[in-house]
């Protein structure tokens, strides 16, 4: 059964009429193909990462559940979803109304331009529809072999593990070069298109003619004393796939979610801009093109909707949007460099312009070369920080509320960058696969002025001693200490703890 | 239809439910429990499961926000959960709401607890009527079109009329070809069982106890409600004196005074004989107290009643004594003196706390009666 069909008729036309106002403002984007599809579609489409045929687990199920319930019962409901392929896939939900589907297509060739433009982007595999279907039936093979609770096991166990990347990664070649690959690494060619991962299923196929051999060396190795190479290593995915004691088909797993979860980490680490790019476009040639009288009040609606924001969470449409929308401001009336930057005369300042019109040009640099951390760090200024009314707040364990803490301009940009730093994840490395000497894995926590949840901590770490099969060490900052925990297999336990040098112990920004 | 995620779909629900077993004995102890939601489906609430990664403690993290507001001031809205204010990543923390069937609910407790299924006694004498479909009708619904028969007919026809040809083999059905699958109407004869609670609700049963009370009886009939199709339960309080009462009252009324348990048996016994044949009912009599009795007279009168009346009637007397720091558990102890800890007819259970509600629902419905 066909769940998505081709768009036709009016809706066609009015993507080429939308496809030609995008390219006129100067978007440059992939093939955009538009799907209609339900509601029940949609949901399955989202709870799958906005691909229809993926490996099976239980967790999609749940964000399934989760879709169903909520579009159900009137609480969310998914206007639009595109995925970052070449062709560019996007999907319309069939009971949105014209003005909405309008709406959805222009934003959809803001993302689209983005996935194609933005430097961060520029390692994504474009064919990932193929890819992840592949990634599907080589994982439902390996349940055909080994059984589907196994394999569905150990992809928890490595799940716990995926947002343990390293952002450098999306921009230097990930090859694999550990020891075990190497006598087999030449038979082809590695700087060819291959996927990672196409790569490691070839290998395992010739590492399987190697087994015998490799199986009994394996054995018999009971620790192994090595300090392994390229350490210290941020990378803990490839890490593991490449020191790890593993079995074949676990290494294959792992590069399988290690392979989507590099697909993934630039959507994270722009959503920012992404959205707000998109945003901005829908925005714009809405209300200079493609609306008609008849649809304003319904944009409005729709678009002031979208752009709500709340005082418990920014919203990245708006703070984009509006960002995006000051650069062009600056730019277009010469409010940047050095004499800008230096002028103290409050009444000048609030009336330069110098007539540059640099704006439109600027947005669009700025679109291709940024991510959130450099967004934000660079056009992040004080005055859209007043005007935008941002503030920070923190729980008050006392009248157990969250309450506003401060409107300074440095701490809420400071805030905000160590929110978006690590796309919201705490920084960990690798530091030694030998600690004690006695094949323990060394993990640092990069502190940045905020410690990890303990429990969360232990349970993650219950998962690496599986993959890793030794106890794992964690060197963490808590409460003003540097501590070091030690997890046996059972449970964590603290073994190391000695003050800060300095009690303030803010180390943020520094790391 | 079809969707690989259905299978994703149901895989989630099956470790749904085994997490709902793993925890279903802290999540009883806490007195929680699922909230109906009609068509006997009963809503769980339970933590999302999530994948455990490296992530940041709550108690530093704080966020930001956009708004008017000095410094100082609450943001509000009855949010008042620390650390949702990630920026970039929206992981707050999901609650996840279960769908259950009355049906999938007993069957964990069953299997946590392995409990048999209950033999009924007594002859079927509720009605229910049931459709089948298991004839073929010529007319109905196009839903229930029958495709094959459908094209038997027509290919008949067309080779009787001589239209059928096997070169050319199209066969077109016309009104008179089409026949439907069509019910038939089946009476089934089902047990009928009937629940009476009784509750000591004297002053020395205190709030807590009284909890302890509501959740097993929950759990019970839940339990009994999968094993039997229809089923009635009673609900009588007493004190010195008993009476019969709504399920509303049962569980809130508290009253002071004395305690006289035969007051309860009597009405029990009462409401049996007026409304319960015994030959066509499975009785279930629980009397849950916390062992206190007025008199040793009339601890005597109530095993007469029991002996006499009650045990011959039900399918097996039940009573739950809940300890409270008031009660003297006597009742305990002159039941077990006089029908032992293995007796078929009475099964009798103490309930320390909470924490030995799931115990003690297992030794009710352990023996299948």
């Amino acid at each position: 059964m066909n769940r998505t069909k081709p768009i036709e008729g009016e809706l066609l036309e009015l993507k080429e009429e939308i496809e030609v106002y995008a390219r006129d403002y100067g978007l440059d984007f992939y093939p955009v193909i538009f799907e209609m599809c339900d509601y029940d579609t949609v949901n399955i489409l989202a709870a799958l990462g906005g691909f229809p045929n993926r490996y099976p687990h239980w967790r999609f199920g749940m964000d399934y559940d989760q879709m169903y319930k909520g579009y159900a019962y009137g609480l969310q409901k998914i206007y639009e979803m595109v995925v970052n392929t070449n062709p560019c896939y996007a999907y319309l939900l069939s009971v949105n109304n014209i003005v909405d589907q309008k709406i959805v297509m222009a934003h959809v060739y803001g993302h689209a331009d983005f996935f194609k433009n933005n430097a961060w982007f520029r390692s994504t595999n474009k064919n990932m529809m193929d890819l992840m279907a592949n990634h599907g039936t080589k994982i439902r093979r390996y349940m055909d072999l080994y059984g589907q609770n196994k394999v569905e096991d150990f992809i928890d166990k490595v799940l716990s593990i995926d947002n343990l990347l390293d952002i450098d990664a999306l921009f230097y070649n990930r090859v694999v070069s550990s020891k075990k690959e190497e006598n087999i690494e030449h038979s082809f060619s590695d700087d060819s298109d291959l996927s990672i991962s196409l790569k490691s299923f070839m290998k395992s196929k010739e590492r399987d003619e190697l087994k015998k051999e490799a199986k009994t060396a394996h054995k018999s190795a009971d620790i192994k004393r090595v300090e392994s190479k390229n350490l210290p290593t941020k990378d803990i995915m490839l890490f593991l796939l490449e020191n790890a004691p593993l079995e074949d088909w676990e290494s294959d797993v792992i590069g399988i979610l290690r392979e989507e979860a590099y697909y993934y980490l630039p959507q994270r680490l722009t959503k920012i801009m992404n959205e707000g790019w998109a945003s901005y476009w829908h925005s714009t040639i809405m209300t200079q093109k493609a609306a008609k009288p008849a649809d304003i009040v319904h944009f409005a609606d729709h678009h002031a909707g979208v752009m709500a924001m709340s005082k418990q969470r920014l919203n990245p449409y708006k703070i984009g949007i509006e960002l995006f929308r000051d650069i062009e401001f600056r730019w277009d009336t010469g409010r940047f460099g050095y004499e800008y930057n230096n002028c103290e005369d409050m009444n000048v300042r609030e009336n330069w312009d110098t007539k540059a019109m640099l704006g439109r040009k600027k947005i669009f640099e700025v679109r291709q070369s940024h991510n959130d951390i450099s967004f934000i760090d660079e056009f992040f200024t004080q005055e859209f920080c007043e005007r935008m009314q941002i503030f920070t707040y923190k729980y008050n364990p006392r009248t157990g509320r969250n309450e506003i803490a401060s409107r300074d301009f440095q701490a809420i940009k400071q805030k905000l960058l160590n929110q978006l730093t690590n796309f919201g994840s705490p920084m960990i490395e690798v530091i030694s696969s030998n600690d004690n000497n006695r094949g323990e894995l060394l993990l640092r926590h990069i502190y940045m002025g905020v410690g990890l949840d303990l429990g969360y901590a232990t349970e993650t770490m219950r998962n690496l001693y599986y993959l890793w099969k030794r106890p794992i060490n964690l060197l963490t900052i808590d409460e003003n200490h540097e501590v070091k925990y030690h997890f046996d297999g059972k449970e964590l336990k603290q073994v190391e703890g000695r003050p800060l040098p300095n009690p303030q112990g803010n180390l943020a920004g520094n790391a | 239809m079809g969707h690989p995620i259905k299978r994703d779909h149901s895989r989630f629900r099956k470790i749904i439910k085994g997490k709902i077993r793993d925890n279903l004995r802290k999540y009883i102890s806490k007195g929680e429990m699922p909230l109906p939601k009609g068509d006997g489906v009963y809503k769980i609430p339970m933590p999302s499961i999530d994948t455990p990664r490296f992530r940041f403690g709550d108690k530093e993290q704080g966020g930001t926000g956009q708004g008017e507001g000095q410094v100082g001031d609450p943001l509000g809205q009855g949010e008042d959960q620390p650390g949702e204010g990630e920026a970039g990543e929206g992981e707050g923390k999901k609650e996840l709401e279960i769908d259950l069937t009355l049906e999938e609910l007993a069957s964990i407790l069953g299997e946590e607890l392995e409990l048999p299924n209950i033999e009924p006694k007594g002859k079927k004498t509720i009605q229910s009527e049931t459709d089948r479909y298991t004839s073929i009708g010529l007319v109905g619904p196009d839903s229930l079109k029958h495709f094959k028969r459908t094209y038997k007919e027509a290919l008949k026809r067309q080779i009787m009329t001589g239209h059928y040809n096997p070169e050319n083999p199209i066969i077109i059905p016309v009104r008179g070809d089409y026949r439907y699958r069509s019910a038939k109407s089946h009476v089934e004869f089902e047990n009928a069982a009937v629940v009476i609670y009784m509750m000591d609700v004297s002053g020395s049963m205190g709030d807590e106890q009284k909890e302890i009370v509501r959740t097993e009886s929950f759990w019970i009939n839940l339990w009994l409600k999968s094993q039997y199709k229809d089923i009635e339960i009673r609900y009588i309080i007493h004190d010195a004196t008993a009476k019969e009462v709504d399920e509303y009252t049962f569980f809130r009324t508290r009253e002071s005074g004395g305690t006289l348990i035969s007051s309860a048996f009597k009405l029990c016994r009462d409401i049996i004989k007026a409304d319960y044949n015994k030959d066509e009912w499975n009785i279930y009599p629980f009397h849950f107290s916390d062992g206190d009795n007025w008199s040793t007279d009339d601890t005597k009168q109530c095993l007469e009643i029991l002996d006499n009346e009650i045990i011959p009637a039900s399918n097996v007397f039940c009573y739950g004594q809940v300890e409270s720091r008031y009660g003297s558990g006597q009742f305990f102890k002159d039941l077990k003196a006089k029908y032992g800890e293995k007796s078929d007819d009475v099964i009798l259970s103490q309930i320390k706390n909470k924490d030995a509600i799931l115990d003690s629902i297992k030794d009710f419905l352990g023996k299948g009666k």
